[in-house]
């Protein structure tokens, strides 16, 4: 049998609950620590951090990024975050999405390059299964920054790097994809289409993600 | 079979202690937070899902076996029931042996739990390895949190050095691959420092090499290496028992 507490100390529980919640109200909703994004930690620092589970970390610090605002972004820092993130988890494939999906798909030219830049050269770490983000990257130099050069450069490194049976032809073939007279929206829909039919492509936010982008294409043209 | 009833002891303390509510509020946890946070990210929903439940499992099971070795040992003591335990005509080694045999049955139990947890988004044969590698795992912390319960005067004392010992093992190779990058100058200090930092290394367990997400997540382990990982494991266990034993016979009770 429990006894019953006194009543002004059931009053003063009551009393500091109510505190507590108007204190919580006043404060607001909560907020990043940081409106910046801060420097990369190194790879070794984030292991260290996450006591070996690399796996885990290096996708829940790719959520702690996306977290923060795209058009204020520092793309220097976030290149080394996602450097970092790879070299965390090498067979991630998040950072890699991101760059090329996300980070890499904005107006502005310069952090565009930056972004694609970063894809190709972590493409070059592991062609056979980074192929993807680097052919994106191709279109995304052709139809968004109009620099067939670059796109072209992009294409054959494909072409030239991937040694696996499972790449597809028309991913080696990228350069003559490239240099066809085609529009971004033709493009896309040859290379969606190719992903998903290589079942490269499992993962359903992936999907409806990539299907709403080339829908936004559908819709712009 | 005096082990076999000792175990059985332990095991049916653990129940009434509460360990199997402990373990579903675990899983719950980490269901619901991986349920969470794949619904935020834009891919690898799945492998997200699975590598922070994997890993959030395998914190749960190493605190719980730490924490209800420690208690229930440390309890047993102070209520003075090891005193009446020991004028049991049974040896010290049978009596510490069937303690932690009882303590390893829990750390399977768990690990048999929580690798079931993973099977929607695991392959089975990658999910079995990682479930036996944590039972194992267990095992080896349930005989360091045994050997500290032994040694150490409190609670708090036990769990921190059990806990210590576990997360340095698991942080040793960051720290060792930080150490292994000179200076540009480096100096007789930096020499030492990597020294130490590596002859510390020697005396712990390799609990990096076992239980690991990666096993889930992208390609089950080569045998060569999931054998090399099981066996270090299961050396490091018979040591802290040995090391225990040899500290429960020194003991004037």
């Amino acid at each position: 049998m429990t006894r019953a507490a006194p009543v002004w100390i059931s009053g003063f529980v009551v009393a500091m609950l109510a505190a507590q919640l108007a204190w919580h109200g006043a404060a607001g909703p909560a907020r990043l620590a940081a409106d910046t994004l801060p420097p990369a930690p190194s790879a070794s620092v984030l292991r260290l951090a996450s006591f070996g589970e690399a796996p885990a970390a290096s996708r829940l610090s790719m959520l702690y990024l996306q977290a923060f605002d795209l058009r204020t972004l520092d793309y220097a820092r976030l290149t080394a975050w996602l450097r970092a993130l790879l070299e965390l988890d090498p067979r991630g494939q998040y950072p890699l999405f991101t760059a090329a999906r996300v980070y890499a798909e904005v107006p502005d030219a310069a952090r565009s390059r930056l972004m694609l830049e970063f894809v190709h050269e972590q493409f070059l770490f592991d062609p056979n299964r980074r192929w993807p983000w680097l052919a994106h990257a191709a279109l995304l130099a052709k139809h968004r920054l109009h620099d067939l050069p670059l796109a072209r450069r992009y294409a054959a490194a494909i072409d030239r790097h991937t040694t696996a049976a499972d790449v597809p032809l028309w991913a080696r073939q990228m350069e003559i994809f490239i240099l066809e007279d085609m529009n971004e929206l033709q493009a896309a829909r040859i290379m969606l289409g190719g992903l998903l039919a290589s079942g490269k492509i499992t993962d359903p936010a992936e999907a409806a993600f990539l299907k709403q982008r080339l829908e936004a294409l559908e819709t712009r043209r | 079979m005096p082990v076999a009833t000792l175990a059985r002891s332990v095991l049916l303390e653990a129940r009434r202690g509460g360990l199997p509510w402990l373990a579903a509020a675990s899983l719950a946890v980490g269901l619901g937070a991986a349920a969470f946070l794949s619904q935020v990210a834009l891919t690898d929903g799945a492998a997200l899902q699975l590598a922070v439940l994997a890993a959030l499992l395998r914190a749960c099971a190493v605190f719980l076996i730490a924490a209800q070795v420690t208690a229930a040992t440390l309890r047993e003591i102070q209520d003075k029931g090891l005193e009446l335990m020991l004028s049991l005509p049974l040896s010290r080694t049978t009596h510490y042996l069937g303690r932690l045999a009882g303590f390893a049955a829990c750390g399977v139990a768990l690990a048999a739990l929580f690798s079931a947890a993973l099977l929607p988004w695991a392959a089975p044969l990658p999910a079995i390895l990682w479930g036996v590698s944590l039972a194992l795992e267990a095992a080896l912390v349930a005989a360091a949190a045994l050997f500290f319960a032994m040694t150490l005067p409190s609670l708090v004392s036990a769990i921190a050095a059990t806990l210590g010992l576990y997360l340095l093992a698991r942080a040793m190779p960051a720290i060792q691959a930080i150490a292994a990058t000179p200076l540009p100058e480096e100096n007789w200090a930096g020499r030492l420092a990597r020294g130490a930092v590596d002859a510390i290394a020697f005396l712990l367990p390799r609990v990096d090499a076992a239980t690991r997400t990666e096993w889930l997540v992208y390609d089950a382990p080569a045998a060569g290496a999931y054998a090399a990982a099981i066996a270090g494991l299961v050396l490091y266990g018979v040591l802290l028992v040995a090391a225990g034993l040899f500290d429960f016979h020194r003991r004037n009770v």
